[in-house]
């Protein structure tokens, strides 16, 4: 390969000028040749580093929000050479492609190639043993026609010809090694294509449960969703679920205090509008699976079941609102907004702490374990106009304080601390009552269709890999000529892939060829 | 026995086992050591690396003082003994460690490196009976002191696992890529050594020391071997059995997770070393060189990445 390789690169460049359709040929063959392989591999694995350093947005959108405040000055160059998305930036798709250009190149001419060597015959003998790597030459009694119809025997399963004129035996085995080769370089294309479609064909979506409530699939009923550019969103598969218990259980002593034991989400579904309903335990590593789509339970927290009663009596709220955790200890903060109060709209935005760490008068600010042992709320209150009504989407996690006046006592903002059982009063005169506390699901719903093909492939690839790596072809040769009553065996080997073994082997051979014979074995 | 009783005993058993291969390494150490106290024999070593005929008899052994017949040799079988024994009780500490944690012993970097240094040491101590590796004994065993060093410094006591490490996946997952990064690590001692060696030879300045060590040629081939052995297992184990447990754990397949970023960095380095090895040019120095690059990116992914990237999702795994 490599001398055929070298005396194309010095014909290219003897070439005066190459022409157009030179040129084309010249950056193909440059492009499919194992050295740009080589490189556009360790060009790719170069490319991807800065993508584990810098926080991602497909990964992890609010670190790259922290990233971009932190770093002022750097924060936007990295943005503009797309440092915050580098698995889809155009320099890192360009190695990708360029990569599968090269592979594909790469594998179609070795194809054929194989094609083409898997229906020729072993070739002729080379007229000079002594040159190759092992040769051995004997002398046996029996007929050069014995011999050979000996040594076809003895190469066993290798592909075998007989020439009765010429009077040798040629032979040649592994040609499971470059199918091997081909198999591994083949599945490594057919990943790359299906995890790319079946991207485009996907869609992922999360949701907050809270215990007691229910779920359906529909695009209304998630915070998060995304799906690829060919996914029809008004193609969700129906399923509906309730989510009957939530359980969430900690380690309560012990060195690893507050680490989590033990997160399942008991729910029941439906697959159709009036199907029956089954019950199953969502827990981590443990998803419903249906019709391809699967409910993963990624996530917990509380949810307190707030009831607030404005200033002129009326009940105007009376539901559970999560608290999204930001630690370990599942230090939590929310939002309650009231539109319907009156007569100025209610927000409250706050944190809720499982288990405060009450220290002398300061207020608690962090929670010491995750499970709720002392469970308190603490709450600012703003009145005014929430800002619902302008028509612009809003997350229900963000109080948008631009009309809003924050209430004050004593010329400093009003504190409201509550546990589960107490009520609070503003100074408008409507209250607050925590009623009760909840446990709360995030569900990730996702499906991405032809997820088996890459795994398949992988695991296909593996196995051709295997079998390049390990087979070993060789070529093999006999002779036999009749020198007055003896018969002459000559026999040498060649390895494709140079081995140390093969002096030991070619040994062998010629005992399994004595033994054939019935000659004895040769003493040395 | 109690679980904490088991803890006890684990935490006695490693530690005893640290020691125990800290003489292993001393006894290769040592190895090398009077190897290169008999080196006047180098002098007898012609410059084209030919060695006279008289010495050439006993191969390496050279000519040597008669009262201690190679005590080098003698260390080096002193080492390998000592390493199946310091193998032993780190086996009874993980094996412990198990059953006081009721669960399979790695789930923690700590658990990570008890259990990562007891399957490299097995698969040396295996490899030594198939290839006669012994030389790669001061690699093996002084790269198992710093592991397990490492370990001390993450110790964590034995408790139950976190919710999403719950799977079958995670014993696949983690047992594949630790005897693949076993393999790996033995590869990258060829290499090196190879490096060291294959330098001597075409300088002709191979002494007793380096002459104890089989030819570079013959460390070339031993760290494709081991590679070759190592990137399928590396490729079932981070590429197959790993999106798999993340599917389950965290429903997706692949994220981009600086932790899967690096498994793919190694994988394709490791692509990139048997290429060399089968393209002309590359073949040797190059691909030993490549093999080192692809140890380091192992190794990063397997603590770098942890120490260093806390966003990363597997960071529960410290
Ligand atoms: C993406 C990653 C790739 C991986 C992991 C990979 C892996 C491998 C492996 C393991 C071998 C077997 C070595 C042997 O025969 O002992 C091999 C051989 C080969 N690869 Fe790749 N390959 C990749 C990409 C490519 C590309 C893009 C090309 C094309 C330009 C290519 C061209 C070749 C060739 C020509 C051989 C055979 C060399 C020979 O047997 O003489 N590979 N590859």
């Amino acid at each position: 390969m490599s001398r055929k390789e070298k005396r194309e690169k010095t014909s290219a460049e003897l070439a005066p000028a190459l022409g157009a359709r030179e040129t084309l040929r010249w950056t193909w063959r440059q492009l499919t040749s194992m050295r740009t392989a080589l490189f556009l591999l360790m060009l790719l694995a170069i490319t991807a580093v800065p993508g584990s350093i810098v926080p991602q947005r497909g990964v992890d959108a609010r670190r790259v929000e922290t990233y971009l405040l932190d770093h002022p000055d750097l924060g936007p160059w990295l943005d503009r050479l797309g440092f915050f998305s580098v698995y889809t930036s155009p320099w890192f798709s360009a190695v990708y492609l360029l990569l599968m250009i090269s592979l594909v190149g790469c594998i179609i001419p070795r194809c054929l190639v194989y094609a083409r060597a898997l229906k020729a015959r072993p070739p002729r003998a080379p007229r000079n043993f002594s040159r190759l790597p092992a040769s051995a030459v004997f002398e046996v009694d029996a007929e050069p026609e014995a011999v050979l119809e000996a040594g076809r025997k003895a190469l066993g399963r290798s592909r075998t010809d007989v020439d009765t004129d010429l009077l040798e035996v040629r032979s040649e085995k592994g040609y499971l090694r470059e199918l091997g080769n081909l198999i591994f370089h083949v599945s490594i294309v057919v990943v790359l294509v299906s995890v790319a479609i079946g991207a485009l064909y996907s869609y992922r979506g999360a949701a907050v449960v809270v215990q007691g409530d229910s779920f359906a699939n529909t695009l209304t009923q998630y915070d998060e969703f995304s799906s690829g550019a060919l996914f029809d969103t008004d193609k969700l598969p129906y399923f509906s679920l309730d989510l009957k218990k939530m359980q969430a259980q900690f380690l309560e002593t012990g060195a690893q205090r507050g680490s989590p034991k033990l997160f399942r989400a008991t729910v029941d579904y439906q697959t159709s509008q009036d199907g029956a309903s089954k019950p199953y335990r969502i827990e981590v590593n443990h998803p419903l699976i249906v019709d391809g789509t699967g409910v993963f339970l990624v996530g917990q927290g509380y949810a307190p079941v707030l009831k607030v009663t404005d200033a002129q009596g009326k009940v105007v709220f009376d539901d559970a609102v999560p608290f999204l955790p930001s630690d370990p200890s599942y230090t939590s903060s929310g939002v309650l907004k009231v539109p319907d109060a009156q007569p100025d709209q209610l927000g409250f935005q706050g944190f809720f702490l499982p288990t405060a760490l009450v220290q002398g008068d300061k207020v608690p600010s962090t929670s010491i374990f995750p499970a709720a042992q002392f469970p308190l709320l603490g709450l600012f209150a703003y009145r005014g106009d929430l800002g619902l009504d302008e028509g612009i989407p809003q997350s229900v996690y963000v109080l948008d304080k631009k009309n809003l006046k924050q209430f004050t006592k004593n010329g400093k903002a009003l504190r409201i601390s509550l546990q589960p059982g107490q009520r609070a009063k503003l100074p408008d005169g409507s209250t607050i009552e925590f009623r009760d506390l909840l446990l709360f699901a995030r569900f990730q719903v996702a499906d991405t269709p032809l997820v088996k093909v890459p795994l398949v492939g992988t695991s296909l690839g593996v196995l051709g890999l295997l079998l390049s790596l390990f087979i070993q072809p060789r070529r093999t040769w006999i002779r036999a000529r009749r020198e007055g009553s003896r018969t002459v065996v000559e026999v040498a080997a060649l390895d494709r892939a140079p081995r140390d073994d093969l002096p030991d082997d070619l040994d062998h051979l010629v005992e399994r060829i004595r033994h054939q014979l019935g000659e004895p074995k040769e003493t040395t | 026995m109690s679980l904490e009783q088991y803890a006890q005993l684990s935490n006695y058993a490693i530690a005893a086992g640290t020691v125990v291969v800290a003489l292993a390494f001393l006894a290769h150490l040592a190895e090398w050591g009077f190897a290169l106290r008999s080196e006047p024999a180098k002098e007898l070593v012609a410059a084209d690396g030919s060695v006279p005929v008289e010495g050439a008899t006993t191969g390496s052994a050279g000519v040597v003082d008669d009262e201690d017949p190679d005590r080098s040799t003698v260390f080096s079988s002193v080492g390998v003994s000592v390493a199946w024994l310091a193998t032993l009780v780190l086996l009874v500490g993980v094996v412990t460690r198990g059953l006081a944690a009721q669960r399979v012993p790695w789930g923690n970097m700590y658990e990570f490196a008890c259990t990562g240094t007891l399957i490299a040491l097995a698969v040396y101590l295996v490899l030594v009976r198939v290839w006669d590796i012994e030389w790669l004994g001061v690699v093996v065993t002084g790269f198992s002191l710093v592991l397990l060093g490492i370990g001390f410094s993450v110790y964590v006591p034995a408790g139950p696992l976190v919710p999403a490490l719950h799977s079958y996946w995670l014993v696949i997952h983690v047992a594949a890529v630790m005897t693949a990064g076993a393999l790996f690590l033995l590869s990258a001692g060829a290499s090196a050594l190879y490096l060291v060696v294959d330098r001597a030879e075409r300088r002709g300045t191979v002494g007793k020391v380096l002459g104890r060590l089989p030819t570079s040629a013959n460390m070339d081939r031993l760290a494709f071997r081991l590679v070759a052995v190592g990137f399928p297992l590396w490729t079932f184990g981070a590429l197959i059995a790993g999106p798999i447990w993340a599917y389950y754990a965290w429903a997706r397949f692949w994220g981009w997770d600086p932790k899967e970023v690096w498994a793919l960095i190694t994988w394709i380095a490791y692509a990139v070393y048997l290429h060399a090895r089968v393209t002309a040019g590359w073949k040797g120095r190059r691909a030993a060189v490549i093999g080192l690059i692809g140890f380091a990116t192992f190794l990063f992914s397997f603590y770098g990445v942890n120490l260093i990237f806390g966003g990363s999702m597997h960071t529960y795994a410290k």
